[in-house]
């Protein structure tokens, strides 16, 4: 006999019961094959095939170029691990790699920053709370090029308005952006600049999702609103925040965007800046080394998972769930 | 009943838009001709030089009524991506554009059309085309590629911020010494004009620098970068960009040399021949721009790096395609190629209509320069190393650390990405 009992036995025995079936008006039996279920099917098809195709079967693929010299022009032949000893023997990865869990680093700032405007645009009888979401929100639809270009703009050191606006508090001029010492900062304050608006709407969503009547009756035993904030606010708001983290840090971690269009070529500071993504697109797509490229893909993705697991972990820490 | 019509209407678009997609590309051909025309297609990035092109095809249509040629320009920064892409997937051009940093990875994998075996069938005129460009398109003893124009490197100056600090403008006779002093006597800081850009690129300045100082890039299989002279071709540079006479190469990251001096906060600049143009429509610099051969280090040097017009392997029409080809690589091509002004056809002895359509300048330098122009260096993976110089000659470039120390790793590091070429 098998060890595992089958699972109609167990049903005989009474250990699991069968599903009730729901009868139908006329008394035939309706069973989980039912219409509506066809018909829930349907609609999460075109997803599902979509995620199927251009999400999971990608990454099967991904998963086995890493393991060979991918031709440019087709024709791939198998290499074994020797791609994955590239990746952990090569400094520049090690390089970006540090870059990139900065960019997580900083990635994380945008959220205090985020739940301290949301709490502020909460405030009852704040006027043209309409406005301020919208200003907030609209760096996060403009294109990630707009952002960059406009933002290399303004830390021009030859004419940049940030170096003029310094001037008078009697900083001396500085190229922000192409300085090596300055300009990883530089692009995560855009980074954070950027993402403010999305967060926003989750925090927003959030606070009003918390019941005033916990407000009311702080207010009675006489909790001002720095406390009300702390005691109330922030721990029912934990769980949004702990979404917003998880979010956070992965999207920080795919930063390439910014990089692309704020680091040019000969730009000196190329290589204090480059994330795991844009070294990825440089092997990739200019050095013709797909191979190499699909195996730093896999070294990130593992990566990101390790990191969102290890979040999970934690939230049961600090999340409450009222 | 609603929700049948949207399925079917969502269905019935869907071969519609792909019936477009390929009339589109088909049009050219239908609307051109009749019967028995072949239509080949050609692959170029370079707008401004579309005009041109399309001029050089109506030629060659008046002259091959059984042959069609349809331009479709990609930009430079999606070209070789879509290229590699329509390669894979069988839909690439007959004919495209090539350059040097490409030749090899495209030849080494068997890609393009040996061109030799046409070219002495129909007695291409192969030798009026400088010696150097047509030896960059061969690989492993055969000819990939046929030049189409070329690009020497000279020195651009500015004679108003010349006269302005007094100096003599630059001529033949220059050296290396010449531009320093010059550089230190027009810089000045009061009203921010450097003397030179000392930018950290490859083609129009350390390159030549390096030739001149008598060391190189590649050689056998190499990396020259190590080498005692090239070090000294690149210091060169750096000790303009130390000594403040020319702006750190963070300042050029965003704004290039070329615009520091179209906008007239540099005095000289080492820039391509096919800039001439651009300098023309800038109205201060036709007015009182000037360009001169580079100067002399311990030997006379420029770089030279043409394109070349190549005929994919996998083509179907590769006769029509090498017809075009052959069209191309003649004196009729070449002539209205030059009147364009873009670029220098590279035929030899064409090349007067381009030196005409810019009298303000003393174009003749560029092709002066001929007799001494190390072509581009190249290998089966340039773009590997290529990245590497940029990242790590950045900091010697902006003032920060040593070139020498920065050129010693470049060199090791270089040689490993081209050992692993081999494999």
């Amino acid at each position: 006999m098998a060890v595992f009992p089958s699972t109609a036995a167990a049903e005989a025995e009474g250990r699991i019961r069968k599903p009730r079936t729901k009868a139908g008006r006329d008394g035939t039996a309706r069973g989980p094959n039912s219409r509506t279920q066809k018909a829930a099917y349907a609609f999460i098809a075109p997803i599902a095939v979509g995620f199927l195709v251009f999400y999971i079967w990608p990454m099967i693929q991904t998963f086995g170029y890493s393991f060979t010299s991918f031709g440019p022009f087709g024709g791939n032949s198998w290499l074994g691990g020797d791609n994955y000893a590239r990746v952990v023997r090569d400094v520049t990865v090690w390089r970006a790699l540090g870059n990139t869990l900065l960019y997580g680093v900083i990635g994380l700032v945008t959220l205090p920053v985020s739940i301290t405007v949301a709490a502020l645009l909460n405030r009852r009888g704040l006027r043209g709370v309409g406005v301020y979401r919208a200003l907030y929100f609209i760096p996060f639809v403009t294109l990630p090029v707009a952002v960059g270009l406009v933002w290399n703009w303004l830390y021009n050191g030859n004419f940049g308005l940030l170096n003029e606006m310094l001037s008078w508090f009697g900083v001396s001029r500085h190229f922000w952006a192409s300085d090596p010492s300055s300009a990883l900062w530089a692009i995560g304050l855009v980074l954070v600049w950027q993402s403010i608006g999305y967060y926003l709407i989750i925090f927003i969503a959030g606070i009003k999702a918390i019941p005033q009547d916990y407000y009311e009756a702080a207010e009675l035993d006489g909790a001002g609103p720095v406390r009300r904030f702390f005691r109330i606010t922030l721990p029912l708001l934990s769980p949004s925040i702990f979404f917003a983290a998880v979010i956070c840090v992965i999207n920080s971690l795919q930063l390439f965007d910014l990089i692309y269009v704020m680091m040019s070529p000969t730009n000196p500071a190329l290589g204090s800046t480059q994330s795991v993504v844009s070294l990825f697109y440089q092997w990739a797509f200019q050095q013709n080394n797909q191979g190499a490229a699909a195996a730093l893909a896999f070294v990130l993705m593992l990566l990101t998972a390790a990191l969102t697991y290890v979040q999970f972990r934690l939230q049961k820490k600090w999340v409450h769930y009222a | 009943m609603r929700r049948r019509t949207l399925l079917a209407g969502a269905l019935a678009a869907t071969p519609l838009v792909a019936a477009c997609d390929s009339g589109g590309g088909a049009s050219g051909s239908t609307s051109s001709g009749g019967g028995g025309r072949t239509t080949i297609s050609y692959g170029i990035w370079d707008p401004a030089q579309l005009a041109g092109m399309q001029q050089i095809v109506k030629a060659f249509e008046a002259k091959n009524p059984d042959v069609s040629v349809d331009i479709q320009v990609t930009p430079w920064s999606s070209y070789w991506t879509t290229l590699r892409t329509s390669m894979r997937g069988g839909t690439a051009p007959d004919v495209f554009w090539m350059n040097a940093v490409n030749i090899q990875l495209y030849a080494a994998n068997g890609v393009l059309e040996p061109l030799g075996p046409y070219a002495a069938r129909d007695r291409t005129p192969l030798g009026r085309h400088p010696e150097a460009l047509v030896e960059l398109y061969a690989y492993d003893g055969k000819q990939y590629g046929i030049p189409k124009d070329f690009d020497t490197v000279g020195l651009w100056y500015n004679k108003a911020l010349f006269d302005k600090a007094g100096v003599g403008y630059p001529d033949a006779s220059w050296t290396w010494d010449d531009l320093r002093d010059a550089a230190r006597e027009l810089t000045n800081p009061r009203t921010r004009v450097y003397g030179i850009a000392a930018e950290m690129d490859r083609q129009k300045n350390f390159y030549p620098s390096i030739f001149g100082a008598g060391g190189y890039v590649l050689r056998e299989g190499r990396s020259g970068f190590g080498d005692e002279r090239s070090v000294e071709g690149l210091r060169l540079w750096t000790d303009l960009v130390d000594r403040g006479w020319s702006p750190p190469q963070s300042a050029m990251a965003d704004v290039k040399g070329r615009n520091l001096f179209l906008s007239e906060q540099v005095a000289m600049n080492y820039d391509l021949s096919a800039m001439a143009s651009f300098m023309h429509a800038t109205p201060a610099i036709k007015d009182h721009g000037g360009v001169a051969v580079l100067p002399k280090g311990r030997e006379r040097a420029t770089v030279i790096h043409g394109l070349a017009n190549v005929v994919s392997a996998k083509s179907r029409k590769k006769q029509a395609a090498w017809k075009f080809v052959d069209f191309l690589a003649r004196r009729e091509a070449a002539e209205i190629q030059s009147k364009g002004g873009v670029t220098i056809s590279s035929y030899t002895g064409t090349q007067d209509a381009w030196l005409r359509s810019m009298p303000e300048f003393d174009l003749k330098v560029f092709i002066d320069m001929l007799d001494y122009a190390v072509p581009y260096p190249s290998s089966r993976n340039t773009a590997v190393w290529e990245d590497l110089e940029y990242l790590l000659l950045g900091a010697p470039f902006s003032g920060k650390g040593s070139i020498e120390s920065a050129a010693r790793t470049l060199g090791r590091q270089m040689d490993r990405a081209l050992d692993e070429e081999d494999k």
